[in-house]
């Protein structure tokens, strides 16, 4: 493979993670946005989570008014940037545009929504502003995009808002976890400037909540609570061997990679086990950081990844080879990492059998497990009358995102069980209509 | 190989294309290097006492991404002097002896009209074309448009050239007028050889919305300037139509306005032109596009099985009747090619809001249906509908009657009173007008309205509404 060469100095990993959806010139943009046909009924707002009336942004960025075009798109969904550049397009509104059916290039919404809030963003015009006081109080749990979408709509609503954040820094795992050649960090974080400066909400970073205590004293001086904790670490494989030395949960790679950047050191032989977006996601950023080579390893077909196409698409691309229908025993080593033990596998009706003695090692100099994040059950518990489901999600209404303790909210990933910045943000949005209902049935 | 060439009263040229008097024929360099390129002809800047110029000069209309789809200009005639030009046109001449140099010319004074025919004559133009045409700044001197507006004056001025010409005279008309076939029939009666037409249409191309000035500003003012380029092109085939078919006109014209491609010249030529001017084309792509318009029309020749030009001249002219005699008999709807339908559904809003409502969307599919009863046969649908061969209009009459306006009006069969039984749309269904309150209320609404569930709690909660915005 080493297509790409390890990166040694900023300028080379951003090199190795150029954007693949980079800013649109205002040329492109008149030229791209020239081509939407304004449809009745857009089949391309349908397909968008939040909702965002594209026809409507794309026909003002084509008018010279991208202004307008930006208001139009913030007053759907608050990481309107963000989502323009990490949104899978291909499976939402892009993948939904007519032009499809026609077998012609789809409209590149997303690029054109980067566009046009990017300007804004840049100039720092102010497009929105806190609502009247109400007199009221919103805590949030967590400032990713679940977060802070409820932060900007309650503060739109006239509520006084904090955040607390487990981290340092805004906008949860689309600066930790997403892939670095989707977005930059200045790009994720600029965005987040432009929303606190226009709303006014205040971070109070490094602070997360975590006990019992700590809980009781926003219930106490909070109307309400918003949860925004997404998820957690990577899940165990509970596998011998799995606390050797290079052996590393994708999470939390992922995390180092986007604040170490290039300081990251990734082996030359490297394993990836899943088959989700996750997985990709790590093959591929393994592979750019100049790793020889880089297998994927999965339990079942490849047709049964849970992965996006174009997302395998994407690492293949990179030179990320597949190994299919093989499940790991045992990661190999002495002290550090040096293969992984598989058994092979067949699917029977549906579920995955081990063949008896095929196993055989791949061997390897780092492994990165994308197995899934953990659900915050933990912390959950510590919230009287919350109830989770089966799969250690929080219970609420859909509607209005209540908890069934009343002075809980929740959306994004905690809620839904893990999906996208977009579902989180539409979500939070909602939920924060939800919060100002039930807040103004108490007066 | 069909034959390309051409004989325009007398004017010879290997093709019908000629440039346009205009800044591609400034000079003798740009002449030769179009004949080079393949051009048959150029009707040289026009030439007269010369002027002087203000910058900036042009101004266009630009449609989402198409740049100068129409175009215009505060320029004058050739601000040259008349003897370089005169050398030049020499010089192309004798280069290029088989190729048609026609010179333009704008002057004042009779004497001014015989001195300089003689001198274009001498310098070996093939023809003269007068300029009763530039609808700015020449006009204000009283010429250009001034003359071509006056049917009278411009017979006077074609008479004075006449007394001198002895190479073959077109009168270049200006559309800035009600009735193209009055300076034509003019021209006719003053002995002038050829019409061209049209000149450019007087306009204002766009205001700055900064400046508070129209386009081209110059130092924060404009003026109103021609307009031509491929947005003129209908007004151009209409004048043409109508000069071509007036019996007291009969001389062979000259189309110019809006020709960009061998297509352009075909609809011109099929409308009564026998040769072609091209202006705005040239200043936006080059002389390079000439290729493609001879080889373009070459092919439509062979496949029509024309062997020359003049197979074709005129060709569509009987088929551009008076309204009154159109076929009230004849009937199309339009029809959904449901495998092509690509659901973008603009064919539903164009016809629900701005014709017949006479098109249906479907409950659980995004290909609407035609409501046969209701389709009036406008084409709108098959108009706005964004995939080739998609909306049809297919013919329902049997084509066995045929009635027109006129045998009505003769027959005493038209409508005549306010509330009349025989008014076209009598029968015709249209929905109650309160049947049209929130006929669309099942589109999906959009961000803010969707999470709210109602769309009247969502307008009045609208994020910008509440806020403070600037
Ligand atoms: C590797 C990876 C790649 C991804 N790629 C994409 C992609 O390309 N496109 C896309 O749209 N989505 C992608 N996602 C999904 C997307 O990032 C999430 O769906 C989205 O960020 C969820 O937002 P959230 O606000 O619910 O949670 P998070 O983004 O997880 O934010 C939660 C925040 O809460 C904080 N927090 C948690 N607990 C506490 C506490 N107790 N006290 C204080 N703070 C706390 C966390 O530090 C964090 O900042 C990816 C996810 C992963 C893991
Ligand atoms: C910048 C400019 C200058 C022109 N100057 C003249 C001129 O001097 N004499 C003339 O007869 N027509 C002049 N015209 C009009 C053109 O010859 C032609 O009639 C008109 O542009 C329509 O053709 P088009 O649509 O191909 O451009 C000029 C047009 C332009 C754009
Ligand atoms: S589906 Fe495509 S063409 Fe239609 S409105 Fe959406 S982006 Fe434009
Ligand atoms: S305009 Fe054409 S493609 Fe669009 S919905 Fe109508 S028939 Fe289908
Ligand atoms: S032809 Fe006109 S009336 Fe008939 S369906 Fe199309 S738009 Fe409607």
């Amino acid at each position: 493979m080493a297509e790409f060469s390890t990166p040694t100095t900023e300028q080379e990993f951003d090199a190795n993670f150029a954007q693949i959806k980079p800013l649109m010139s205002n040329t492109e943009a008149l030229y791209e946005s020239s081509r939407c046909l304004f449809c009745f009924d857009a089949p391309c707002i349908k397909a968008c989570p939040s909702g965002i009336d594209i026809p409507q942004f794309i026909r003002q960025i084509n008018t010279g008014n991208t202004t307008g075009a930006a208001k139009t798109i913030y007053e759907a969904n608050y990481f309107g940037n963000a989502c323009g550049k990490v949104c899978p397009t291909e499976v939402l509104c892009e993948g939904a545009c007519v032009y499809n059916l026609n077998e012609q290039k789809p409209i590149e919404i997303g690029r054109l929504q980067s566009h046009a809030t990017r300007k804004v963003i840049d100039s720092g015009k102010k497009l929105f502003g806190p609502g009247a006081p109400n007199g009221r109080k919103v805590a949030v749990v967590g400032a990713g995009p679940a977060g802070i979408s409820a932060a900007c709509e309650l503060r739109a609503l006239g509520y006084e808002v904090d955040v607390f954040e487990a981290k340092a820094l805004p906008s949860g795992l689309t600066l930790y976890g997403v892939a670095p050649y989707k977005i930059t960090n200045a790009e994720t974080l600029a965005e987040m400037e432009y929303l606190e400066s226009q709303f006014g909400y205040k971070v109070h970073y490094n602070q997360p909540i975590s006990s019992r205590r700590e809980l009781e004293a926003l219930e106490e001086s909070y109307d309400a609570i918003f949860l925004g904790i997404g998820l957690g670490r990577t899940n165990a494989l509970l596998l011998p061997g799995e606390e050797r030395a290079n052996c590393i949960g994708a999470v939390e790679f992922i995390e180092q990679l986007r604040t170490e950047h290039h300081h990251v050191a990734v082996g030359k032989k490297v394993i990836v086990l899943g088959g989700g977006n996750t997985a990709m996601d790590a093959a591929s950023e393994s592979s750019r950081l100049g790793a020889d080579s880089v297998i994927l390893a999965y339990r079942r077909g490849k047709e049964e990844m849970g992965a996006y196409e174009f997302e395998y698409d994407l690492a293949k691309g990179v030179g990320v080879k597949g190994l299919f229908n093989v499940a790991p025993v045992e990661i190999v080593g002495n002290g550090k990492v040096e293969g992984v033990k598989f058994i092979r596998t067949a699917i029977q009706d549906g579920q995955v059998q081990i063949v008896p003695g095929s196993e055989f090692v791949e061997p390897c100099d780092m492994v990165i497990k994308a197995t899934g994040q953990a659900k915050q059950t933990h912390f959950l518990q510590l919230i009287p009358g919350l109830q989770l489901d089966g799969k250690g999600r929080i219970v609420a209404d859909a509607r209005t995102g209540q908890t069934t303790n009343p002075k809980y909210f929740a959306s994004g990933d905690a809620l839904n069980g893990g999906a996208e910045v977009v579902n989180a943000a539409a979500e939070a949005k909602a939920t924060a209509r939800g919060i100002h209902e039930y807040l103004s049935n108490q007066l | 190989m069909p034959d390309l060439s051409i004989n325009f009263a007398g004017i010879k040229s290997p093709n019908p294309f000629w440039l346009a008097s205009a800044p591609p024929t400034n000079s003798g360099y740009q002449v030769m290097k179009a004949f080079d390129a393949g051009w048959g002809g150029a009707v040289w800047k026009t030439l007269g006492v010369p002027v002087v110029n203000v910058s900036s000069r042009y101004g266009s209309v630009n449609y989402r991404d198409k740049r100068m789809v129409g175009f215009n200009n505060i320029e004058l005639i050739s601000d040259r002097p008349l003897a370089d030009n005169l050398r030049e046109i020499e010089e192309v001449k004798k280069r290029f002896p088989n190729h048609a140099v026609i010179a333009s010319l704008m002057v004042q004074s009779r004497q001014e009209w015989h001195d300089i025919v003689r001198d274009v004559t001498n310098a070996g133009s093939d023809g003269i074309e007068l300029n009763f045409g530039c609808p700015h700044g020449m006009c204000e001197r009283g010429m250009g448009s001034a003359v071509g507006q006056e049917p009278e004056v411009l017979q006077t001025i074609v008479e004075w050239v006449m007394e001198v010409a002895k190479i073959p005279v077109i009168v270049k008309l200006t559309p800035n007028i009600s009735d193209i076939t009055e300076p034509a029939r003019a021209a006719r009666k003053a002995g002038a050889d050829a019409i061209s037409l049209i000149n450019t249409i007087q306009s204002i191309v766009g205001v700055d919305l900064d400046q508070f000035a129209p386009y081209p500003i110059v130092d924060g003012k404009g003026s109103n300037g021609g307009y031509c380029g491929p947005a003129v092109k209908p007004i151009a085939l209409n004048m043409i139509k109508n000069c071509a078919q007036d019996p007291n006109v009969r001389l062979p014209i000259s189309g110019i306005g809006g020709i960009e491609n061998w297509r352009d010249a075909v609809e011109h030529i099929l409308l009564g032109a026998s040769s072609v001017q091209v202006c705005t084309a040239a200043m936006h792509f080059g002389f390079g596009i000439i290729r493609e318009m001879t080889a373009g029309l070459e092919q439509y020749m062979v496949e029509k099985n024309f062997n020359t030009i003049y197979d074709f001249v005129g060709k569509a002219l009987p088929n551009v009747k008076h309204w009154e005699d159109l076929n009230l008999k004849y009937k199309v709807t339009a029809q959904i090619n449901e495998d092509k339908c690509i659901g973008c559904q603009l064919c539903y809003t164009a016809c629900e809001d701005g014709a017949h409502q006479a098109i249906a969307l479907r409950e659980g599919s995004r290909v609407p249906e035609i409501i046969q009863e209701n389709c009036v046969g406008c084409n709108l649908c098959s108009l706005v509908c964004p995939v080739e061969q998609c909306i049809t209009m297919e013919r329902r009459d049997d084509g066995t009657q045929h009635q027109t306006w006129k045998e009505r009006t003769e027959a005493n069969n038209i409508p005549t009173t306010f509330n009349d039984e025989r008014a076209g749309g009598l029968h015709h269904w249209v929905p109650e007008p309160a049947a049209a309150l929130g006929k669309e209320r099942h589109k999906t609404l959009p961000g803010k309205a969707r999470a709210m569930g109602s769309p009247a709690e969502a307008t009045a909660t609208k994020a910008s509404d509440v806020l403070t915005a600037e």
